[in-house]
């Protein structure tokens, strides 16, 4: 009997468009190579896509964090479907695949396109910064709370979560670094990353501070790009050419004050009773798991989650990340194969989900994880924000 | 030290109008229910504790303490000058309250965790904008 209806989902194909720091191609243009890659991947055709979702669904801002909207994408396909769902309040980015898993145990879709398009590279060569403060405008929503204080950047409320990580867990700034020094080296074996030149400890160090304790190899690339992904109901995933990638448990929960400022546990944010949750709807345990894609807007966020997945116990990480050995590919955790968003590009949590499939795939090529993996725990977070899911390929 | 640009300003609205005004009579408002006393911040017109309707903008003592911090050094806008110090802070009153703001009259590298703070206010267009310094007396 299927208790959880994730359990009736798979990932039967994924697609990503060059991803670059100036793309001279539209953002739309990514969406549709993208869009198409995945449903070829899957053996699927346009008239195959019954449903359409994506997170946080067009904002035409100018800012370039979600130019495209799931209406742009269904005309320029010409797509015939039966649900469609774009918006921001949900789990973190990840609520487009929720989304989807409900509107397959509705009955509304057999084969969902799901996509994330970022166009942010090419929009702050226009704009300033990532700014979300507008000058001579006044600021609304939970940021309003922080408006007044010269908070110009996502950067700055992580700093504050992560501070107080660092005050009360003790890791030090060699132990921080070796998660971007991991995934640089990752990201030189992915011929779709942005950076892949290595760097040292030293190099890590030397960065620039952001904002205490956040160096600039802390922080996600802006890219423009596009990564999609086909979620099709269980039983016609089995009937399609690749082996179905299922969506064993997800953690969806806000069992938790969602806000930027009144969060209980700033300093391991929302993942722990999203993490609390997902580990609720399987039998599988955290060594069960044979790799990680976690989110990585900051490196901070990762090394959040693999003590909130349960990888290493609180405030634990530091010892677990020391010296770099278990989150590298041959380690006894691999990490953000790809190079994550720190090297292989913000794609937000799409791009993770697209290297975590890659990866159980085994297409990965010269970064391939050895000993065929088969269980991967991938995540996506922020804040008040955070969402998770456990992939397995039989 | 060149003149900061112009406080971006919230949008205010009938629960965080007092919160955003009072500071003209040197006050922070915080909202508190009339029934079980219980501070609710963001302001809500509900008691999350015992589910009464009355709750109201209250004076606080204006003492707080660090909850977190943040030293910037990124110039995010042209002429912003750095660094200068983003905090949370938690008021006396309920450490479950906690206020965004930059700590001020204190040098950077001097800024601590449960540092005790004290509000003072700067106006801006028309608004009374909470900052923190170090307690004085």
């Amino acid at each position: 009997m299927i208790r959880f209806a994730e359990k009736n989902t798979a990932i039967s194909g994924v697609g990503m468009s060059d991803v670059s720091r100036g793309a001279t191609r539209s953002a739309l243009a990514l969406t549709v190579d993208a869009a198409l890659e995945a449903i070829a991947d899957a053996g699927l055709t346009r008239a195959d896509i019954d449903g359409i979702a994506t997170w946080p669904g067009e904002r035409a801002d100018g800012s370039g964090f979600s130019p495209v909207g799931c209406a742009a994408l269904q005309d320029a396909l010409r797509l015939e479907v039966n649900w469609y769902a774009g918006g921001g309040e949900a789990p973190g980015q990840y609520g487009a695949v929720f989304n989807a898993i409900g509107a397959i145990a509705a009955g509304l879709c057999r084969n969902v396109l799901i996509f994330r398009t970022m166009y942010e590279a090419t929009a702050r060569k226009t704009a300033y910064a990532n700014s979300l403060l507008r000058e001579g405008q006044r600021q609304a929503g939970p940021f309003s709370w922080y408006a007044p204080y010269y908070t110009y950047a996502a950067a700055l409320q992580q700093a504050l979560f992560f501070n107080l990580y660092v005050h009360k867990s003790g890791i030090t700034p060699e132990q921080v670094g070796q998660i971007a020094v991991n995934q640089r080296r990752n990201a030189a074996l992915n011929p779709k990353a942005i950076y892949k030149t290595p760097i040292s400890l030293d190099d890590y160090l030397a960065s620039p501070i952001i904002a205490t304790p956040l160096r600039l190899y802390d922080c996600d690339v802006p890219i423009d790009g596009a990564a999609a992904i086909i979620v099709s109901r269980m039983d016609v995933a089995r009937g399609l050419r690749n082996q179905p990638i299922r969506i064993e448990a997800i953690g969806s929960s806000m069992r938790y004050r969602n806000s930027w400022t009144q969060l209980a546990e700033l300093d391991t944010q929302a993942q722990p009773r999203v993490a609390e949750m997902m580990w609720g709807r399987t039998d599988l345990k955290p060594a069960d798991v044979d790799i990680a894609q976690l989110y990585d807007g900051f490196s901070f966020h990762t090394i959040n989650w693999l003590e909130n997945f349960g990888f290493c116990e609180r405030y634990g990480a530091k010892d677990f990340i020391e010296g770099g050995r278990r989150i590298a590919l041959d380690g006894d955790l691999p990490v953000n194969t790809g190079g994550g968003a720190l090297s292989g590009g913000r794609l937000h949590a799409y791009g993770a989900v697209h290297e975590a499939c890659t990866q159980l795939w085994g297409r990965a090529g010269a970064r391939q994880v050895k000993g065929d993996p088969r269980i991967c725990a991938t995540s996506t977070s922020g804040g008040p924000l955070a969402g998770a899911m456990l992939l397995v390929r039989d | 030290m060149t003149e900061a640009p112009p406080r971006i300003l919230p949008v205010i609205d009938r629960d965080s109008e007092a919160y955003w005004t009072w500071g003209r009579e040197g006050r922070l408002a915080i909202h508190r229910c009339g029934d079980c006393e219980y501070y609710v911040h963001p302001p809500v017109p509900f008691c999350p504790q015992c589910e009464s309707r009355k709750v109201a903008p209250e004076a606080v003592s204006g003492r707080g303490r660090v909850v977190t911090f943040t030293v910037n050094h990124k110039a995010w806008v042209p002429g912003l000058p750095v660094p200068y110090v983003l905090a949370l802070v938690s008021i006396d009153e309920q450490d479950d309250v906690r206020i965004p703001c930059n700590i001020v009259d204190c040098a950077t590298e001097d800024v601590t965790f449960d540092m005790a703070v004290e509000v003072v206010f700067e106006p801006s267009g028309d608004l009374w904008i909470p900052l923190f310094r170090p307690v004085q007396s």
